[in-house]
């Protein structure tokens, strides 16, 4: 019932374009999150939004009807905010009802819809406390209460779990993915935490720069980034990004010589590709093997190992100075300086021409950007 | 030699007396006049001055059978609480819109709105005399209240900012998608964080509006005039009569003084609040 439309929108900031054109479909009951790195705009978008900002041009249509000017009030969204935002002078109970006594609903009616979303969020005990009387996972609850007594069109999170304590924003993630299915809406959240992205997310959308780098699922980001960027922002530890030259490019197979190693050869379509030209080979760390040194023909030196028992982070520099990451078995033990072996699973590496496009697999339709 | 603990003591001794001196030195004009006010003429006038005599009501049974003091008095009370119910209103709008919707000029037309206070008020009388003649203000209750809403409105809205700009924005945005209006935002949400802030600035305008003597003077005759201008009338013709005089101004102020005694610890805390963060 609740789809929302963005198209061409565009805000500018005392000059400067923070949100340069973005064009984006939200479709009933979808948990859409926006992330990027600060200042992308994911902020400002989900501001926008919600009319708390005012819109430079473009639109926005929340079911068909555009309320790209309507005041925020009329919107009939809800919005939960990175500091709470709680009205200090009321109860847990009226901070919640807050919304409703303004529409001016029916007083019985208003306890039911309290009651509900007390009980849901277990906040029941704490109906007549202040604000300043709760811990933080629980003004966070407050907040979402204050959200769900609304049966909103759209919920809006900008944030919500940066300010708590690590193991209450696990927790918290956990109830929210829950809440979802509980409430079956559709919700539309900000991180630039892409951790929370991809576990909370049906569809994640990438802004970098007040544009949008890709749309997609999580896997689909994970699995089939269309550049160099969402390659690098999706996954922990980072993709392991290495400069390359193309010594031979055909439609099927890509020959790469690294500045640092050895050349490989890729299964991709490397039409757009000639001899000589700059690349980037990308590979996630579970995707490059450490080996002894003189196993493999790519030798690198550790700097540091992080033992996190299952596995072995271990970052590594190149002979030309490149830093990467890569995974070894949880035993894996290795001392500074020493000189190891990296093997790269070539079919499951990446490679990103000089403009951080990625080079599609041979036969694959070519997705825009 | 004094040890650490006895130098502290000393200090706190020290500073406890000039503490006392200070306060005594500003109570004394005070004490002076409330003691003046039960003297007959000539133990007023008496020198040296005599902290001892016998007291009389005679000064304030005249007041009261030559002037009406409670139409003054009331003249007071109504353009105190005119002006500050008018300021208010203007004030808790205008630092609203300075603190939430901040502009590139915000901060300056702040400070402008402030530099009006230093000018002085005799520089402007002809011009806002002739005004008050042309709109047939002079001598009305509502033309005090105008003139007392104009030199009081840049420190309230100065104080309202100040209190304004410690609530966060989130909760009055939160207040706008929770359905507010801007009317309801204000008072519903922001005026009652803010209470004690409030509290003080219309305290401190009720205080200046009632002190104010100024405009009072220039302004009234006798219809609109408050007890400020009482005061006036008591020192000119007939010579100085300073058991009269004393009298008269101890009527002036007790209202206002039993006003603040019961508001102060409300004052106190509104006008250091946001000094310290």
């Amino acid at each position: 019932m609740s789809d929302l439309t963005i198209s061409n929108l565009k805000k500018v900031f005392e000059g400067t374009e923070v949100i340069k054109g973005i064009d984006l479909e939200i479709k009933d009951h979808e948990f859409v999150v926006f992330v990027g790195p600060s200042g992308c705009g994911k902020s400002t978008l989900l501001r926008l939004i919600a009319g708390l900002e005012e819109v430079t041009s473009g639109h926005i249509y929340l079911d068909g009807a555009e309320i790209t000017d309507m005041a925020p009030a009329k919107r009939d969204l809800a919005m939960v905010f990175q500091t709470y935002a709680l009205y200090p002078h009321m109860t847990v109970a009226r901070n919640m009802s807050f919304a409703l006594d303004i529409a001016g609903v029916d007083k019985a009616e208003v306890k039911k819809k309290v009651a509900e979303a007390a009980h849901i969020l277990e906040l029941e005990p704490l109906l007549e406390r202040k604000p300043k009387a709760l811990s933080g996972g629980q003004r966070q609850r407050v907040a979402i209460g204050r959200a769900i007594v609304r049966e909103p069109k759209i919920f809006l999170f900008d944030e919500p779990l940066s300010n708590l304590d690590a193991s209450l924003r696990v927790q918290m993630r956990l109830e929210l993915a829950r809440l979802h299915q509980e409430l079956n809406a559709t919700m539309i959240y900000v991180t630039h935490d892409q951790v929370e992205a991809m576990t909370l997310a049906d569809k994640v959308v990438v802004l970098n720069g007040g544009l949008i780098e890709q749309v997609g699922s999580p896997l689909e980001l994970y699995h089939h980034p269309v550049n160099q960027f969402v390659a690098g922002f999706i996954g922990t530890p980072k993709m392991a990004f290495l400069r390359s030259k193309v010594l031979k490019a055909g439609a099927s197979s890509v020959e790469i010589q690294l500045e640092a190693g050895p050349s490989y050869s890729l299964e991709l379509d490397g039409s757009s590709l000639n001899p000589g030209d700059e690349v980037t080979l990308g590979a996630r760390p579970e995707h490059i093997q450490v080996t002894e040194a003189d196993a493999s023909p790519f030798q690198v030196t550790l700097e540091v190992t992080e033992h996190l028992g299952a596995d072995t982070y271990c970052y590594v520099k190149t002979g030309t100075g490149e830093s990467l990451t890569v995974r070894a078995a949880g035993d894996f033990i290795g001392r500074y300086g020493q000189r190891v072996g990296l093997m790269p699973e070539l079919p499951n590496c990446y490679l990103f021409d000089a403009g951080g496009r990625a080079i599609p697999k041979p036969g694959a339709p070519t997705q825009a950007a | 030699m004094m040890t650490l603990k006895q130098s502290r003591r000393l200090q706190t001794l020290l500073l406890g007396t000039l503490a006392w001196l200070v306060a005594l030195i500003i109570f004394f004009p005070i004490f002076w006049m409330l003691l003046t006010s039960f003297k007959t003429e000539i133990d007023a006038f008496a020198s040296p001055p005599q902290l001892f005599f016998t007291p009389t009501l005679e000064n304030y049974a005249e007041i009261d059978q030559r002037s009406d003091y409670f139409h003054y008095a009331w003249n007071s009370v109504v353009v105190s609480f005119g002006s500050t119910f008018l300021g208010m209103l203007l004030a808790v709008s205008a630092a609203y819109s300075m603190a939430f919707f901040e502009t590139k000029r915000t901060k300056n037309t702040l400070l402008w709105m402030l530099s009006t206070k230093m000018l002085p008020p005799v520089g402007v009388l002809v011009p806002i005399y002739l005004l008050f003649k042309d709109f047939g203000l002079l001598d009305t209750r509502l033309g005090l209240v105008i003139i007392y809403t104009l030199i009081n409105l840049p420190i309230m809205v100065w104080m309202m900012y100040t209190y304004f700009k410690e609530i966060p924005k989130d909760i009055l945005e939160a207040a706008r998608l929770d359905g507010a209006s801007a009317a309801q935002e204000i008072y519903r949400v922001l005026l009652p964080i803010c209470k004690g802030g409030l509290a003080s600035t219309i305290l401190l305008s009720l205080i200046l509006s009632w002190n104010e003597a100024f405009w009072s003077l220039n302004l009234t005759a006798s219809s609109a005039a408050p007890l400020t201008a009482l005061v006036a009338s008591y020192s000119s013709p007939e010579g100085l009569f300073w058991a009269k005089l004393s009298a008269v101004s101890t009527l002036a102020c007790a209202p206002i003084l039993v006003f603040g005694w019961v508001s102060q610890k409300q004052l106190v805390r509104g006008l250091s609040f946001g000094a310290v963060k």
